[in-house]
C-alpha cells in the first residue's frame, strides 16, 4: 500500500502542486521590503556607525589628546600628535582615522575619558575613492557638528549603563 | 517598372511590414517579461521587485538593456572568435524565425505551412547548436559542461516532445497550425489530453533551460554555465534568445492545448474579445506558470533529470500515444 500511495502521489503530482499552492498565496500576502534610500530601519542608540570628534557646549574640542584611542585602537587606524597650546592647554595637532582600516570595534569611544571620540548614528558615508576616507581632525570635527544632536540623545539614553 | 513594383518590391515590403509587425512585439514582450518575471518572484518572496525606474519600475527592462550594450565586450583568449559571436546570433535568429508559422486569428499568419508543427520543432531542436557552440566556443571548463548539459537535456526532453505532438496529431490529422486550432472548437485538447499537457509543459521547461531544470546554467555549480564568458551585447542577445523562446513555447503549449486564438466558451461575451488577445492572454497565462515553477522549484540534480526523461515521460507518453490511437480507432473518431 506504501508503494501505491507513493505512486499515485508522485503521478498526480500532489507535492509539486501542494509547492506552487503554497508560493501562490505567498504571492498575496504583504511584502515585507523597506523601500531602504526613502525609508531606514531603526537603529540602536549603541549603533557603531562613522566617527566623530566632539565639542563642549562652548565650543572648545573635548580632546585632550590622551592617546589611549590610539593605543586602544586594535586595527591601528588612529594617529595622533599633540603639543600644548599656545595657551598651555594639551591638544592634538592632528587627529586622523583611517576609515578604511577602521573594524567599527567601538573601542576607542569606550577608551576616551572626556566622550571626545565617539562613533555617531551615520552609516551612509561612503566615497567614491580611497583618500576620501582618510579622516583627519578637521573632517572629525566637522562630523561631531553634524551629528551633535543625534550622539548626545544616544549618549544618554546609553549613560545608565556605562 | 510597374511589373518590378507590382510583382516583386510590394510584396516585399508587405512581408518585411508583416515580420516588423511580429517581431517588434515580440521584443517587447521580451522586456515586459523579464521585468514580470522579477515582480511575480519578488511577490512570492515578499518582496516588492523592480520598482524605482518608471512608474512601477515597469521602464526597469529597457534600463538593464542600455546598460547590457554600453558594457565592455569581453573576448577569452583561446576563444574562437567567429564561432564566440556567431553562437549568441543563431540562437536570438532561431528563437525569432519560429514565429513565421504561428498563427495569432484564422489566416492571421505569415507563412501558412501545411508542416507548421514539424516545423517549429526543428526550430526549437537547432536551439541547441546556439549552445552548445557558445560552450565551445568559449573554451571555458564551465562553459563547456554547461553546453555538454544542455544538448543531452534538449534531446532526452525532445523525445517525449515528439510523442505528446504525435497524440495532438492522431487527434487533429494535420500538421497545419491553424487546423490543430481549429479541430478545438468543441473542447480544447487540454481536458482530453491532461497528462499529455502536463508533460508537454514540463519538457517546455527543459527545453527552454527553464528552472527547475536549468542545469546549463546551473549558478550554483557551473557560474553561469554556457554563458560565463559572454557580456554586453552577445550577453543580451543569449538572454532575448531565451525569453523568446520561452514565449514561443507558451505559444506552442496555447495552440497545442489551449485552442490558441478561439474564446474558453464559444458564446457572446467571450466571442467579443478579438482572437490575438485571446491568444495573448493564454500566452501569459503559461509564461506566469513558468516564473511561477522558478519561484516554487529547486533545481533538478542531473541525474533525475534524465532519469525523469528517459524512465518516466518517454514510457508514459508513448503508452498515452498507443491509448489515444486505440481510442480513435475503437470509438471510430479518426479525423477524416
Amino acid at each position: 500500500m506504501a508503494f501505491l500511495d507513493r505512486a499515485a502521489r508522485s503521478l498526480f503530482l500532489t507535492e509539486l502542486l501542494g509547492g506552487l499552492g503554497l508560493t501562490l498565496r505567498y504571492m498575496f500576502k504583504p511584502k515585507v521590503t523597506l523601500n531602504y534610500p526613502f525609508e531606514k530601519g531603526p537603529i540602536s542608540s549603541r549603533f557603531r556607525g562613522e566617527h566623530v570628534l566632539r565639542r563642549y557646549p562652548g565650543g572648545e574640542e573635548r580632546c585632550i589628546a590622551c592617546k589611549l584611542c590610539e593605543a586602544v585602537c586594535p586595527a591601528l587606524a588612529i594617529t595622533i600628535e599633540a603639543e600644548p597650546r599656545e595657551d598651555g592647554s594639551r591638544r592634538t595637532t592632528r587627529y586622523d582615522i583611517d576609515m578604511t582600516k577602521c573594524i567599527y570595534c567601538g573601542y576607542c569611544q569606550e577608551a576616551c575619558p572626556v566622550d571626545a571620540i565617539v562613533m555617531g548614528p551615520n552609516f551612509e558615508f561612503s566615497t567614491e575613492n580611497r583618500e576620501e576616507l582618510f579622516y583627519n581632525k578637521q573632517k572629525l570635527l566637522a562630523n561631531g557638528d553634524r551629528w551633535e544632536a543625534e550622539i548626545a540623545q544616544n549618549l544618554a539614553a546609553e549613560a545608565p549603563y556605562r | 517598372m510597374a511589373e518590378f513594383w507590382s510583382g516583386f518590391l510590394l510584396p516585399l515590403i508587405i512581408i518585411v511590414l508583416k515580420i516588423l509587425a511580429i517581431v517588434v512585439p515580440l521584443l517587447v514582450a521580451v522586456a515586459f517579461m523579464t521585468y514580470a518575471e522579477r515582480k511575480i518572484m519578488g511577490a512570492m518572496q515578499l518582496r516588492q521587485g523592480p520598482n524605482i525606474v518608471g512608474p512601477f519600475g515597469l521602464l526597469q527592462p529597457f534600463a538593464d538593456g542600455l546598460k547590457l550594450f554600453a558594457k565592455e565586450q569581453i573576448l577569452p583568449v583561446g576563444a574562437n572568435r567567429f564561432v564566440f559571436y556567431l553562437a549568441p546570433m543563431l540562437t536570438f535568429f532561431l528563437a525569432l524565425v519560429a514565429w513565421a508559422v504561428i498563427p495569432f486569428d484564422y489566416g492571421m499568419v505569415l507563412a501558412d505551412i501545411n508542416v507548421g508543427i514539424l516545423y517549429l520543432f526543428a526550430i526549437s531542436s537547432l536551439g541547441v547548436y546556439g549552445i552548445v557552440m557558445a560552450g565551445w566556443a568559449s573554451n571555458s571548463r564551465y562553459a563547456f559542461l554547461g553546453a555538454l548539459r544542455s544538448a543531452a537535456q534538449m534531446v532526452s526532453y525532445e523525445v517525449s516532445m515528439g510523442l505528446v505532438i504525435i497524440t495532438v496529431l492522431l487527434c487533429v490529422g494535420s500538421l497545419n497550425l491553424t487546423k490543430i486550432v481549429e479541430a478545438q472548437q468543441t473542447i480544447w485538447f487540454a481536458i482530453p489530453l491532461l497528462p499529455m499537457f502536463v508533460i508537454f509543459f514540463i519538457s517546455a521547461l527543459a527545453e527552454t533551460n527553464r528552472s527547475p531544470f536549468d542545469l546549463p546554467e546551473g549558478e550554483s555549480e557551473l557560474v553561469a554555465g554556457f554563458m560565463v564568458e559572454y557580456s554586453s551585447a552577445p550577453f543580451a542577445l543569449f538572454f532575448l534568445g531565451e525569453y523568446a523562446n520561452m514565449i514561443l513555447m507558451s505559444a506552442m503549449t496555447s495552440i497545442l492545448f489551449l485552442g490558441g486564438w478561439l474564446p474558453p466558451l464559444p458564446f457572446a461575451p467571450f466571442t467579443w474579445i478579438p482572437g490575438p488577445i485571446w491568444f495573448a492572454l493564454k500566452i501569459a497565462f503559461c509564461l506566469f506558470v513558468y516564473v511561477w515553477v522558478r519561484a516554487t522549484m529547486p533545481r533538478y540534480r542531473y541525474d533525475q533529470l534524465m532519469r525523469l526523461g528517459w524512465k518516466v515521460f518517454l514510457p508514459f507518453s508513448l503508452l498515452w500515444v498507443v491509448l489515444t490511437a486505440g481510442v480513435l480507432v475503437t470509438f471510430g473518431w479518426l479525423p477524416k
